[in-house]
């Protein structure tokens, strides 16, 4: 799956299952301070990733995501 | 219609509270062993003109309780209300109690409440809603002779219940704990009458209480009038605990 195909996905997710406003969800946008997504929103949109994609994300390697961007990127490296 | 999954739910105070329930969701009713009294309470929901309908659970195996989930949520799509009700006892003295009587009480009753939540609160986060209600008992709260580890394990989900209560506000999730005192079911079946008036002695309203005491106030919890009550401990034991 390319990149862009994983952030077309991602966006979908943070549209339908957050409801984030469509222009908000850019690969540069923070997940906390330009989404505003608190910390079990975090945790829904993991959930939601790994229902998705059919992967497991471990806490550890959500330390470093902050930005939708470091999110796609994540995900696109364990697909 | 929102469904209501109760753990323990063909006898005792879990019937009734499946009964109870049974007016407002459909129920599915979880049993462990006894499927034909699980049927009963099922027909009996159904005839009353409410929907149910039953599963197989072993809360204190995760596998069993994750089996359980995917069958609720294959049929039903969701689980909004979840009354953690199953509960076992292995009554002894401390220094006698064996290593076994305490690791199956605590991994039935609280870490199996804890399979169940955990599997209900992913459920509930979804829809931004959810009630979830923990049958714990007084002996959790003042302990008990020969109850160590039932009084530990029902202790144990009062701070589960609260600390769920603080994860899950923002997600319109509330959950809470009744604490029945003395109630009339196969678990205390065992009192003899001396020790049934020894018990009604201390109580400030002079019975036994009857499992429709407990499932009054949990149908209550379950309902949207509750929205602003989450995270506490609600005793139901005739005045037993003032």
């Amino acid at each position: 799956m390319e990149t862009n195909e994983v952030f077309e996905k991602v966006k979908g997710l943070f549209i339908e299952d957050l409801g984030i406003d469509e222009s908000k969800v850019t690969m540069d946008a923070k997940l906390e301070e330009d989404l505003e997504i608190d910390s079990l929103g975090i945790v829904e949109v993991v959930m939601a990733f790994e229902d998705e994609f059919g992967i497991e994300i471990d806490d550890e390697e959500l330390a470093d995501v902050s930005t939708v961007g470091q999110a796609v990127n994540l995900l696109h490296s364990k697909i | 219609m929102k469904t209501a999954f109760v753990t323990g739910g063909s006898r005792g105070i879990g019937k009734s509270i499946a009964l109870n329930l049974g007016n407002k969701f459909h129920v599915v009713v979880g049993f462990s062993v006894s499927n034909e009294k699980a049927d009963e309470v099922s027909e009996k929901i159904i005839s009353n003109g409410g929907s149910s309908s039953t599963v197989q659970i072993d809360i204190s195996e995760s596998n069993s309780v994750d089996e359980a989930f995917s069958s609720i949520e294959k049929d039903y799509t969701s689980v909004d209300v979840l009354i953690n009700n199953a509960g076992i006892t292995k009554d002894n003295i401390l220094p006698r109690m064996k290593e076994n009587e305490w690791l199956e009480v605590i991994q039935t009753n609280l870490t199996g409440s804890f399979y169940t939540s955990q599997r209900a609160i992913k459920l509930m986060m979804k829809n931004k809603w959810g009630r979830i209600v923990f049958i714990s008992s007084v002996v959790g709260i003042s302990g008990n002779q020969g109850q160590a580890n039932y009084a530990a394990s029902k202790a144990g989900l009062i701070g589960l219940s609260k600390s769920i209560s603080k994860e899950m506000g923002s997600r319109n999730i509330t959950s809470n704990v009744v604490a029945p005192g003395y109630i009339e079911t196969d678990m205390t079946s065992f009192l003899d009458e001396q020790n049934r008036e020894n018990i009604i002695e201390q109580l400030s309203i002079k019975r036994i209480g009857k499992p429709e005491d407990i499932s009054n106030i949990v149908s209550f919890l379950c309902s949207d009038e509750s929205e602003y009550i989450t995270g506490q401990v609600i005793p139901v034991d005739g005045g037993l605990t003032t």
